[in-house]
């Protein structure tokens, strides 16, 4: 969300002829609009330039390994949950130039970063991508070291979020504490009702846009119907994973059968990764051109599933999937949490409809635990 | 390496497209030309010098007796012989006779099958002779050739992946064809190198860069097999361009012999 003021929480209603202003709005205070919108067979996050590029009457059916869109029957604009795309992939761009070096007659002449990205507004964030980029915050903005390319993005960006009213089979925020409600982490925040949107402002900035919008009181039935769909998602959330102690639970099963296990099923293809919305590994490259004289530090999206990732000194220290896919759920669940103070996941299930394979790493967790066979 | 080595191209059996790849650079031809001495490549030009060369790439699978010779000597004149493309790298896609009756098909497709000397299987070229480099895909990418030579030029170790095409797929934002439609995609198992370009236009990966480091082809065909993929069609998505690939091979040859219906 921008860095603009907390304001008291004042609940409008918006109706869907007057939501269309929105967009006229955000391009009126300098905002590029990135929001869901239909390509390639899925709801991906994309640039949209009017309430017409949202999947106006279009759901997701979602199951391990499985993502199909269906229509659905009324007019719902946000009547689905999260996607393949996630937000950090305009946070922290798969790539990225972090540095550039010029030969010249005075020596090499060395530019930082020249990353200019538009002001974004995100609309339709959900809960638990208000809490992955809470996590990302930690990682790129805390501590000694931060990262030029996503404060900058990150600080500029205004965000929209969208209450979830329904959940997918691979959802599990409720297990993970971040969701479905938003409750922090936003400028605006909307819930979807038939008749239209009972939106809040929780900044400033986003109290401006909304003061633009031709809004109604909130009627305390609209504020009820909108509980209780609110609700409504709470209840279709069937996946559940028990965090009881996870830190400790993965660390102290290190050389659990399960891990050869799922290392059996685990194509080692990084999928899960690059959908998760807080993964946040890279690789940097130098490339030259052939006369030598022009030099690019370059970045981009990387992974502990990628053979090559732990690559060093003459060997590979990960050399099998079951230790790579060891790597990336215990980092997750349990060493994020001391390098974090979080987990590092929020529930969100990319991981588990993304991978190929369907593999599901809450029940991967119930294996350890031994709930399961 | 002395200032500007001496490039030879070789031809073995092909497309010639690899090749093209080079030519194709434009871009970066000039430069290649100003920082090598191309000295034997009849694809480009019939001036030729001798003997020996700084960097050897051979395009092509060895095929015939001449050919399984003649690489020896390519081997003798170079220093550094890098193959390019699934032919040199696998056999290539004529390495399917390597499954079949190599003098049949000869007699099916030939008026005169005495004129035709060949052996009964297509070969890489690393089944030959040492090789140094292997440089993937059907055909190869002109940036990665590119990027084999200024490494051999600056005395590195050349960046070329080994990771899976789903990797290229997410950085520039394709949706997975296989979970969204249960496509029969190899880009899981398959080593990066064309930037996922199949499934980018709404098809699954074809393998064409052979497999990637450690790749789990039972599990992917195994997936395959769940989404309704008939067993034969696995077996053909698996013998392309790189079928005589070991790790494709060996999934391929289990699938075709297990008898049970596949699980």
């Amino acid at each position: 969300m921008t860095t603009s003021t907390a304001v008291k929480s004042k609940e409008r209603f918006l109706s869907k002829e007057a939501f269309a202003q929105l967009f006229t709005v955000l391009r009126d205070h300098g905002y590029t609009v990135i929001g869901p919108t239909i390509d390639q067979e899925a709801i991906v996050y994309d640039r949209i330039h009017s309430v017409d590029d949202l999947p106006l009457g279009w759901t997701d059916e979602q199951a391990p390994g499985s993502y199909r869109l269906k229509p659905r029957d009324d007019e719902a604009l946000f009547g689905y949950v999260v996607g393949p795309h996630s937000w950090k992939r305009f946070l922290f761009p798969p790539e990225a130039t972090i540095a550039e070096a010029n030969k010249t007659d005075a020596g090499w002449q060395f530019e930082g970063t020249t990353d200019d990205p538009p002001k974004f507004a995100f609309l339709g964030v959900r809960a638990c991508e208000l809490a992955a980029m809470r996590v990302q915050d930690r990682v790129f903005l805390s501590g000694a070291y931060v990262d030029p390319i996503y404060q900058r993005r990150r600080s500029r960006s205004l965000v929209i979020a969208v209450n979830c009213t329904q959940a997918a089979s691979t959802c599990f925020c409720t297990s993970m504490r971040t969701g479905p409600q938003c409750t922090s982490g936003y400028d605006l925040v909307l819930t979807e009702l038939a008749s239209g949107f009972v939106i809040d402002a929780a900044t400033a900035e986003g109290a401006d846009i909304l003061d633009s919008l031709e809004t109604t009181v909130a009627l305390i039935e609209t504020q009820q119907e909108a509980r209780a769909a609110r609700q409504q998602a709470v209840q279709q959330i069937e996946r559940r994973m028990d965090t009881t102690d996870i830190r400790d639970l993965l660390l102290s099963n290190l050389e659990h059968p399960r891990w050869s296990h799922v290392a059996e099923r685990c194509l080692s293809c990084t999928n899960c990764t690059m959908v998760c919305p807080t993964c946040f590994c890279s690789s940097v490259k130098e490339v030259s051109d052939l006369s030598g004289e022009h030099v690019e530090r370059q970045r981009h999206w990387d992974s502990c599933f990628n053979f090559d990732f732990s690559y060093m000194n003459g060997g590979n220290v990960r050399d099998n999937t079951r230790s790579r896919y060891r790597q990336w759920l215990t980092h997750k669940l349990s060493s994020w949490i001391d390098q974090f103070g979080t987990s590092g996941c929020v529930g969100c299930g990319r991981c588990i409809t993304w991978c190929p394979v369907g593999i599901d790493l809450t029940e991967e967790v119930a294996a350890i635990r031994g709930d399961v066979p | 390496m002395h200032s500007k080595p001496k490039l030879g191209v070789f031809k073995f059996a092909s497309c010639d497209g690899c090749q093209l790849s080079l030519l194709d650079a434009e871009d970066h031809l000039l430069a290649v030309a100003g920082a090598v001495e191309i000295a034997y490549f009849l694809e480009a030009t019939s001036r030729i010098e001798p003997g020996p060369y700084d960097i050897a790439l051979v395009e092509g699978s060895i095929t015939t007796a001449h050919d399984a010779e003649r690489i020896h000597q390519i081997r003798r004149d170079a220093r550094f012989l890098i193959t390019i493309g699934a032919c040199a790298t696998a056999g290539g896609i004529q390495a399917l006779r390597n499954w079949a009756d190599c003098p049949e098909f000869v007699r099916s497709v030939y008026a005169t099958p005495a004129y035709i000397s060949t052996l009964d299987t297509s070969t890489a070229i690393a089944d030959h002779v040492k090789v140094d480099f292997e440089l993937r895909g059907c055909p190869i990418n002109q940036y990665q050739l590119i990027e084999i030579i200024q490494s051999l030029l600056a005395g590195r170790r050349p960046r070329t992946p080994v990771h899976s095409v789903c990797l290229d797929c997410k950085r520039r934002g394709t949706v997975c064809v296989m979970v969204t439609q249960g496509a029969a995609c190899l880009g899981p198992v398959t080593q990066s190198g064309c930037g996922a370009l199949c499934p980018t236009y709404n098809r699954g990966c074809y393998g064409c860069y052979g497999p990637a480091a450690q790749p789990n082809l039972v599990s992917l065909t195994n997936q395959f097999s769940a989404a309704g993929v008939p067993r034969d069609d696995v077996v053909r998505g698996l013998r392309s361009f790189n079928g005589y690939a070991p790790e494709f091979r060996v999934e391929s040859d289990r699938l075709e012999n297990s008898r049970e219906p596949h699980a």
